[in-house]
Parts: C-alpha cells; sequence; structure tokens
C-alpha cells in the first residue's frame, strides 16, 4: 500500500470530513497553530539570541534553558497536536503539498539540530554558561535553528497557496517529481 | 452610523502600493510570511517579560532586566508587523473595511502598543526579584491585549 492511498483512506474518514467541512473547528485550529508561534518560535528565537550574544547576555545560558525551554517545550506540544488535526483534515493534498514536503524536511533537519547541540555542544555548558557570546559550535547551532524555524513558519504558511498543486497543470516535471503527483499517462 | 470612511479604503486600495501588491502573485504571500516571522519575535520578546512578571520564566533576573534586554527586539518586531501589516492592509483595504475581525485589530493595535510603551514599560522597571499584584494584572493585561491583536488579526483571512 503506498503513502498516497493511506492518505486517500485518511481522507476517506468521517472525522476527517467533518474537520475539513466544519464552520469553525478548522478555522479555530488554524489559528491556535498560528497563534502559538509566538510562543514556541517565539521563545526558541529568544534562546536563539541568547546564544549569539544578542539578548539577555548578562542571563546565564544554563539559566534560559531551564526556565524558558520548558515553555518552547509545551508550546511545541500544541505545535505537533494542531498541526498534525490541520494535516488530517486535508491529507492528500497537504501530502502532495510541495512546500509541505518542504516544511517536513526541515523540522527534520531541526530536530537534528536540537540532538546535536543537546548531546554535543551543550555538554561543555558549564564552561561558557556565563560567556555573553558563546563558542562558534554554540552559535553555529543558533543560526541554523534560526534560519530552519524561520524556513519552517514560510513553507508553512505557503501551504495555503496552490500554485504547484498537482490538480493545477501543466507543472514542471521536477515540481511533479518533488510533489509525488499522479499524472495520467500521456 | 454617520460618515461613511469607505472612500478613504478605496483610496488606500488605489495607492501604487497596494495595487503592486494586488496585481503580483507572490508579493501578499512574501509579506504575509514577513509579518508572520515579525509575529515570532514578537510574541518571544513580550513573553520573557510577561512571564517573568507573572513570577515565572526567567526568575532569577529582575523584571527591569529583563525589559531592557529584550526592548530593541520588542521594538524592531513591532517596527517589522506594522510595516508589513501596512503592506497588507492596503492591497486589501475594502476588504477590511467589511470585516469586523479588521476593526477589533484596528483598534487593539493602538491600546496594544500604547500599554505596552508607556505603563508597562514604567512597571517593568522594578529592580527587585519580587512580583506584585500590579505586575501579575499588568502581564495579563498585555497578553490579553497582544492576544486579540493576533486572533483578530487571523481572523481577517476567514472573513
Amino acid at each position: 500500500m503506498s503513502l498516497l492511498s493511506v492518505m486517500e483512506w485518511l481522507a476517506s474518514t468521517s472525522w476527517s470530513i467533518a474537520l475539513h467541512e466544519s464552520l469553525y473547528m478548522y478555522p479555530l485550529i488554524e489559528s491556535t497553530h498560528v497563534l502559538t508561534l509566538g510562543l514556541f518560535v517565539g521563545l526558541a528565537v529568544m534562546f536563539d539570541l541568547r546564544l549569539l550574544g544578542l539578548a539577555m547576555r548578562r542571563v546565564p545560558v544554563s539559566e534560559v534553558a531551564a526556565r524558558l525551554l520548558p515553555w518552547t517545550k509545551a508550546g511545541f506540544v500544541v505545535m505537533v497536536i494542531t498541526g498534525m488535526l490541520l494535516f488530517y483534515a486535508i491529507p492528500v493534498r497537504s501530502y502532495q503539498s510541495v512546500f509541505f514536503r518542504i516544511k517536513v524536511t526541515m523540522l527534520l533537519l531541526a530536530g537534528l539540530n536540537v540532538w546535536l547541540f543537546h548531546s554535543r555542544v551543550g555538554r561543555s555548558i558549564t564552561e561558557w554558561d556565563l560567556a555573553p557570546v558563546t563558542p562558534p559550535a554554540a552559535r553555529m547551532a543558533a543560526v541554523v535553528s534560526l534560519v530552519l524555524w524561520a524556513g519552517i513558519v514560510v513553507a508553512g504558511r505557503m501551504i495555503a497557496y496552490n500554485w504547484f498543486d498537482c490538480d493545477i497543470q501543466p507543472q514542471s516535471d521536477f515540481i511533479n517529481w518533488a510533489a509525488g503527483c499522479v499524472l495520467p499517462p500521456r | 452610523m454617520g460618515t461613511s470612511w469607505l472612500w478613504l479604503f478605496e483610496w488606500c486600495e488605489a495607492t501604487v502600493l497596494g495595487h503592486a501588491i494586488k496585481d503580483s502573485a507572490w508579493l501578499f504571500p512574501v509579506i504575509e510570511a514577513g509579518h508572520l516571522l515579525g509575529l515570532c519575535v514578537l510574541g518571544g520578546s513580550l513573553l520573557v517579560v510577561d512571564l517573568r512578571m507573572l513570577g515565572l520564566g526567567l526568575r532569577r533576573q529582575t523584571i527591569a532586566e529583563l525589559a531592557q534586554d529584550v526592548w530593541p527586539w520588542l521594538l524592531g518586531s513591532i517596527g517589522v508587523m506594522i510595516v508589513t501589516g501596512t503592506a497588507l492592509f492596503l492591497s486589501e483595504s475594502v476588504k477590511c473595511y467589511h470585516s469586523q475581525a479588521f476593526w477589533v485589530k484596528i483598534t487593539a493595535i493602538p491600546i496594544a502598543v500604547l500599554f505596552t510603551l508607556t505603563v508597562r514599560q514604567r512597571v517593568a522597571r522594578v529592580g527587585t526579584l519580587d512580583t506584585t499584584a500590579v505586575t501579575r494584572l499588568v502581564a495579563l493585561l498585555s497578553l490579553a491585549l497582544w492576544f486579540t491583536v493576533a486572533a483578530a488579526g487571523r481572523w481577517i483571512g476567514f472573513s
């Protein structure tokens, strides 16, 4: 069974149809997803800015991590739940969206960056906890994080636009490949 | 209902910038994406201080220190929001005129901005580690005001 047929099955479930057709539920979930950006990405950005020495320079990095990152994690949980519901409401189109695929790729890279930071770079934190500007590896992780989350936000917003949708043809071969479009034989 | 301001909104949409954004396939999405990125930074710089005023988050720093630290980011993100928001508005002013969400937002923005730059900034001068009923109230008002702005803003798109 292909992933596409799984998405088609998801789309046929009654809850997916109900969510998709709901007058208020979908906009409410979508609004929650967008507004939680301020909490989740907002505080993640503040942590990155601290690593770069661009904000809260006098606050120990460990303090920011210990006291702000729990809020970031809570925001992330809301983002994942609402994001999955949004996907579940429109599975096939989302699955075949170039922007959704870019977003998921960048999400995986952002996850990898977080893991690398906490397992490698963060180990020596006691040596630079009080430094206004952190060592190059930590700053690199911060820049990668900022770039990826900005890209994720932008790609996420662009999912709403249908420029590269499979049902709008002709598209370039590259787009059809990247979106996984299934075209009728020529 | 008194004088209709519709003519003004029609004029806004007829400006060079309004036209350019409306006629372009990608300008609106790009500016909108910038508006969202501004929202992230604004949310972060507000929350660092609002959480602290509630006695949460970075409790070992004074409110004054944190407020001073994020001040440039707060001002900068508000600036980005106003510039990108104005551009978005110019491209669909008439739609906004007929949107209740827009009127909620445009009413809440000056209140939120003024409150943040005056009352909240003044209360944030507290140089001790204590939070008081006043700091907590100001933080809650700040969160409520900016939440209203953001939620109404998102809702313009649904109307």
